[in-house]
């Protein structure tokens, strides 16, 4: 049987980074100097957050898996930088870009890496289960594709509440083939619902390309046929487009209440997680190639100096203040202080922690 | 006080609930157009049309994961199951989702969403529709879980569900869905976590839930009538939380105890209630503590043989004996 034509890369999309064709694209066009620089600010200081976090752990402070999102800085900052308020945003393990683009601070984010009390989850959740709903991020989920459904179910309370608003839901290259991902394709198509699959290509799954995961010869993305629902790919290296693109799915979602899978060719430069010695599955030349030639934040970079936006002070400026940042929330995650015994068993069970008059619950709930 | 059926009690908390909360939602296969496949749902979405009450496609992983992530935004979802048994192919979202979300998020978020359906065996359908998972969910911390055995407790207990701000899950039975009982007319809810005596007497506990009260309440019966027992029947009513205080009060009582469920022995949520006894009561124990469970094989098919591995009237009744020789 012949091979099928693996989509995964598309040639195109490995040119060196030019300027970008979507910089004259109203969503880009109409940004202020001020929010063109705070959005490379924002890229950069996921990165420089993320090269922290390798020290740290390998200083041994941070427990379990960390996943790096070191090489696919554009996809959260293209897209969640043109959410408003009644926009929500879940995602998969790989957490810490998503968070650090909602606002988080560096210091809850680093804190909960290393299981503190002042982490965002209070040290309960760990690197791939950051949370911070006050700003519309519902998580950091830890199971393949788990998620999806729960970005379908958000997406269905903002339109059965009436508001104009959406939910993104993000996953991998790898989670489009978990059941749960295609139940919940379905659904939003059959019910309408204002959801964006965005689909974070990055050509693998742990050691898994996609051409050896994935049976359907085209695009991930061309699967949304099968539901019914629109789709596109993106560029991912390239934040103007991923702007440019995502506005076109916000727009249907807001305006139409229709869903939309959206596939962003990425690239991770580390392993799949800080686990992942990385030396079975691709070459050292192929990140070497990305790093040099495709890499997000530098492209992101070299634009806005064509565009006179960026200075080279300005921009070590920021980078600096980045990796300052960086070292006060590492210092910061290091001398906080652990949960206690007693905090073991709180958070479980909203009426526990609230018990009086008006709950529900009596008896015991929590076991010896 | 109405006499109403057990599957009208239901209906008649989630109608209430509709009308009291609106973001209260009916979700699942066949509730809406076909009228429930157990007609529990029958006439909701008449009275309340389909942005209430909603039908779904068979994705139990789907829809059920879609009303955890409404709920986490404020929506009050009550899930049907055809069966608890289809809860299998959702699990990571009954599970992992539901149950961790706000252990994971430090308090963050919340998960008020209730899951409904019948659980149980005794019908005819072999293995793959007979399972009893309230031991397995039970399990898992941050998860509740409720089977009422009469119409007043379904309905209380299911508008406490409904009203309650964790993921509770309501397991009801077939069987029971026609039984007749006196149900208050004015508002009341049955709180979680809180066991009923639903029998008293002096010789022997019985602690069942789910229909093996109705079973254990007829061997009762029995065991007065021919062997001259006093046996009292405690109904845990909820599994999780539970109501350690009545089971102990109960035992104190009596000095003896016999644990009926229609689940398999192993791991049983009679297992966990015989290490309460004797961890707390044992001292008061005059014999040791017995177990009524089904025969631990997958549900046989065969009508007069499923009768068999079930907890029955004769089998409870020969095993109180031995708790009382
Ligand atoms: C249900 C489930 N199966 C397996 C895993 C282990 N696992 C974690 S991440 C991963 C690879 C997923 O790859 P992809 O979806 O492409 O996302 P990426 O890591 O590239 O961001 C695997 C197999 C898991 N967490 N959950
Ligand atoms: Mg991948």
């Amino acid at each position: 049987m012949a091979k099928p034509a693996v989509l995964t890369h598309p040639e195109s999309l490995k040119r060196p980074a030019g300027p970008s064709e979507y910089a004259k694209d109203p969503v880009n066009a109409s940004m202020s100097k001020a929010e063109k620089i705070a959005l490379y600010t924002k890229m950069a200081r996921i990165r420089h957050f993320e090269q922290r976090c390798i020290r740290i752990y390998q200083q041994g402070k941070i427990g379990g898996f960390l996943h790096l999102y070191v090489g696919q800085e554009a996809v959260a900052a293209g897209t969640i930088s043109l959410l408003g308020k009644h926009d929500h945003i879940i995602t998969g393990y790989r957490d810490h870009g998503h968070g650090l683009m909602v606002g988080m601070g560096m210091n809850e984010c680093m804190a909960e890496l290393t299981g503190r009390v002042t982490g965002c989850s209070q040290g309960k959740g760990g690197s791939m289960h950051y949370f911070a709903p006050d700003k519309n991020y519902w998580g950091g989920h830890g199971i393949v594709g788990g998620q999806a459904p729960l970005g379908t179910g958000l997406a269905y309370a903002v339109k059965y509440l009436g508001l104009k608003g959406s939910c993104l839901a993000y996953m991998g290259d790898g989670a489009v083939n978990q059941g749960a991902v295609h139940e919940a394709y379905n659904l939003a198509s059959l019910w309408d619902l204002p959801v964006i699959f965005v689909v974070e290509n990055n050509g693998y799954s742990m050691g898994t390309s996609q051409e050896r995961s994935t049976a359907h010869p085209g695009c991930l993305a061309k699967r949304a046929e099968g539901y019914n629902m629109a789709w596109d790919v993106i560029n991912g290296h390239d934040v103007y487009e991923v702007r440019a693109k995502t506005a076109i799915a916000l727009k249907r979602a807001h305006e139409e209440s229709k869903p939309t899978v959206l596939e962003i060719f990425t690239y991770r430069y580390f392993g799949h997680s800080m686990a992942d010695p990385d030396k079975t599955y691709r070459d050292k030349e192929e990140i070497k190639e990305y790093r040099e030639k495709k890499d997000p934040v530098l492209a992101f970079e070299q634009e806005l100096l064509r565009e006179k936006v960026l200075t080279p002070e300005l921009s070590l400026q920021i980078n600096e203040a980045a990796m300052a940042e960086a070292d006060k929330a590492a210092v910061f995650a290091d001398e906080s202080p652990d949960p206690t015994v007693a905090d073991i068993t709180k958070h479980i069970y909203w009426e526990e922690d609230n018990r009086g008059p008006k709950t529900t619950s009596r008896g015991t709930i929590i076991f010896e | 006080m109405a006499v109403i059926s057990y599957r009208e009690a239901l209906r008649a908390a989630m109608r209430e609930e509709l009308k009291r909360d609106d973001k209260v939602v009916i979700m699942g296969e066949e509730v809406a157009q076909f009228n429930g496949a157990y007609k529990v749902t029958e006439g909701l979405l008449k009275e309340f049309g389909p942005k209430r009450i909603v039908d779904t496609p068979i994705s139990e992983a789907g829809f059920i994961g879609l009303g955890i992530g409404a709920s986490m935004l404020g929506i009050r979802p009550v899930m049907e199951l055809m069966f608890w048994s289809f809860s299998y192919v959702a699990f990571d979202q009954i599970v992992n989702n539901a149950g961790n979300i706000r252990y994971m998020s430090g308090g963050l978020i919340n998960c008020p969403i209730v899951i409904r359906g019948p659980a149980n065996g005794g019908t005819n359908v072999g293995a793959t529709h007979s399972h009893t998972p309230e031991a397995i969910l039970a399990s898992h911390p941050g998860i509740k879980v409720v089977c009422p055995a009469t119409p007043y407790d379904a309905k209380g207990l299911m508008k406490a569900a409904i009203r309650d701000n964790d993921p509770v899950y309501v397991m009801e039975n077939t069987i029971l869905y026609n039984d007749k009982g006196e149900v208050p007319d004015e508002d009341y809810i049955v709180p979680l976590g809180v066991a009923d005596v639903k029998r008293v007497g002096t010789d022997l506990t019985i602690v069942a839930h789910g229909r093996a009260v109705i079973t254990s309440l007829k061997a009762a019966e029995i065991l007065e009538k021919e062997h001259g027992v006093s046996v009292e029947v405690v109904d845990l009513r909820s599994i999780r939380p539970l109501d350690e205080e009545t089971i102990l009060a109960s035992v104190r009582k009596t000095h003896r105890a016999l644990l009926v469920e229609e689940n398999k022995p192993f791991c049983g949520v009679d297992a966990q209630v015989a290490y309460l006894i004797q961890s707390k009561a044992f001292d008061e124990l005059d014999a040791p503590i017995h177990r009524v469970s089904s025969i631990d094989a997958p549900q046989i098919y065969c009508k007069r043989m499923e009768d068999l591995q079930m907890p029955n009237v004769e089998r409870v009744v020969a095993e109180a004996l031995k708790v009382l020789a």
